[in-house]
């Protein structure tokens, strides 16, 4: 709990990024150079898709961190609402569009994965309709953050947004379920396929590790970014000020 | 209890006062089912076999519509000032608010469903499943619709925002609302799980979401 | 280039679009922070600096207080409000 108070100060917070920064940006490089070698040179193709498979190593890492996105949402809007942490917002507003474009991408590989394995480019199966609800919270999230002026109603507003968001989050995929097993009886189409071989599991894993590290990277930068865009503006407003005072 | 029945008076008074929003939702409702065979092409049986979910659909766009009439009237002349600064407390007026909106919109809707199932050739027997289904899911969507409501008042826009928030939160009423009517595609004692899921989720909704549409008006109007 | 099989182009139009999307994400995000370090930047040197007593060492924003002059008293009750953090 106390590191969270300490970096409650947004001065403190900003000289913590600065430091971050230039090791993790070096993690990020290492850890997805190797998993990208492990995943096009090293992984073995798949017994039933084939080279295919190796989709697999940009889809399921981008799906999680889509996930992931919205539970730190989720999380930063109990921290607007209840314990009104003061960088909390400003951790939600910049995580969404990070964890949209995750989505986007986990819903365009899953779609380019489906083709040579199903035939078709879209199919509605559980797994990726829920994904494409989940993308569509993200969008209403951004919408509301970009439609609020005042940047204090928006912030509350996006939490309670936020928070509505995860609750109904697994009633969405129960239903989604429901819906999958009414409409097609015969699962031909599992999205994540049979037990994935262990030599698969290792590019798996370094590439999901680099996609996170890389998640929290931008996240801190841009978090950043928004802690000066707030003080740019309550500068100009000052500007602004001064100049009023100058005249009068 | 008189006060917050009072209220919900005075709403629903105001509502069929208007006329003209309770008008245009049943005639947009109208409008979307007629549109869709124009679409699809008048193949009877395509369209016995999609109705339930056209009419599903149709109800949620058409509830979604008139949605923004939940907070903003009140909103744009000052009474939700008053109303936050009453005797009510704010969770409460947004709960009668939206049980109006049931009441005002919800409810007609449903009524004209049955009707526009005949034009898409519903089997006569799935009719009292569909509007019992209705009844038992649009309290959750007027109530989802007025956590949208309170959370875009006075923006630009709100409407088209309104929906893109609010749609997300309501596949599972569609799902579910769906499978409660359409007992000849996977047999007629499966209505019933559906029908109660519907049931709770209505139930779950009339109990949180004025928190959350509180919430969100306490934001709006500080 | 490692053998990708006969569904070769899918492979590549997958992991291109990653790498478009990823790309776009991090130059937007990174032009984002050098956008507004440039705004501080200049806001600065315009003489405009921030009322915090603290000067920490961050190389990102100094912070210097204003002389008490300048400082109108609608500013000091916003600082007092509850809950309200000046970022």
């Amino acid at each position: 709990m106390t590191p969270m108070i300490s970096l409650a100060n947004p001065t403190r917070f900003l000289s913590l990024v600065d430091r971050v920064v230039p090791w993790l940006s070096v993690v990020v490089v290492i850890t997805l150079g190797i998993g990208l070698y492990l995943s096009l040179f090293v992984a073995p193709p798949d017994y039933q898709q084939g080279e295919t498979v190796k989709i697999m190593f940009v889809h399921v890492p981008s799906a999680w961190l889509g996930m992931l996105g919205y539970t730190l949402i989720a999380v930063a809007a109990l921290g607007t609402l209840i314990w009104r942490h003061p960088l909390a917002d400003v951790a939600a507003k910049t995580a969404a569009p990070i964890g949209a474009t995750f989505t986007f991408i986990a819903l365009v590989t899953g779609s380019l994965w489906g083709k040579p394995m199903w035939g078709t480019y879209w199919v509605w199966d559980a797994r990726l309709t829920s994904m494409l609800i989940l993308f569509l919270l993200y969008l209403g999230l951004i919408a509301l953050w970009q439609a609020i002026d005042e940047p204090g109603r928006a912030g509350r507003a996006a939490a309670i947004l936020g928070l509505v968001g995860a609750i109904n989050i697994p009633i969405i995929k129960f239903s989604v379920d429901w819906w999958n097993t009414l409409h097609q009886p015969e699962s031909i189409f599992r999205a994540g396929g049979p037990t994935i071989d262990p030599s698969l599991l290792i590019p798996l894993f370094v590439m999901a590790g680099g996609f996170t590290a890389l998640f929290v990277l931008l996240h801190l930068i841009a978090m950043r970014a928004e802690i000066l865009r707030r003080r740019v503006h309550a500068l100009q407003r000052t500007q602004v000020e001064h100049a009023a005072l100058a005249e009068a | 209890m008189s006060t917050a029945r009072a209220l919900l008076a005075r709403d629903v008074r105001l509502a069929w006062r208007e006329g003209g929003a309770i008008g245009v939702a049943l005639g947009f409702y109208l409008i979307v089912v007629v549109i869709t065979p124009l679409g699809l092409g008048p193949d009877l049986n395509l369209l016995a076999r999609i109705a339930p979910g056209i009419l599903w659909v149709g109800l949620l766009l058409a509830a979604l519509l008139s949605a923004g009439r939940i907070f903003d009237n009140d909103y744009e002349d000052g009474s939700l000032d008053v109303l936050a600064t009453g005797p009510l407390p704010l969770t409460v007026v947004a709960g009668v608010k939206c049980l109006a909106h049931w009441l005002t919109t919800g409810i007609p809707l449903v009524l004209l469903a049955p009707f526009l199932g005949l034009l898409l050739n519903i089997p006569l027997g799935t009719i009292p499943s569909l509007v019992l289904a209705m009844l038992a899911g649009t309290p959750a969507v007027s109530f989802v619709a007025g956590i949208g409501a309170s959370l875009t008042l006075g923006l630009r826009r709100s409407g088209l925002l309104l929906a893109l928030l609010v749609v997300p939160l309501y596949v599972p009423i569609l799902i579910f609302g769906v499978s409660a009517v359409t007992p000849y595609v996977t047999g007629p004692n499966t209505v019933w799980p559906p029908f109660f899921i519907l049931c709770a989720l209505s139930l779950a909704s009339v109990v949180l979401a004025p928190l959350a549409a509180a919430a969100a008006l306490r934001t709006a109007l500080r | 280039m490692p053998d990708l099989g006969t569904h070769a182009s899918f492979i590549i139009a997958a992991y291109a679009v990653t790498f478009v999307a990823v790309g776009a994400l991090v130059i937007a995000t990174l032009e984002d922070d050098r956008k507004q370090r440039r705004k501080i930047a200049e806001l600065e040197r315009l003489g405009i600096r921030r009322r915090s007593a603290k000067a920490p060492a961050s190389p990102t924003v100094k912070s210097r207080s204003k002389p008490k002059a300048a400082t109108t008293p609608a500013k000091r009750k916003t600082a007092s409000r509850p809950g309200k953090t000046r970022l």
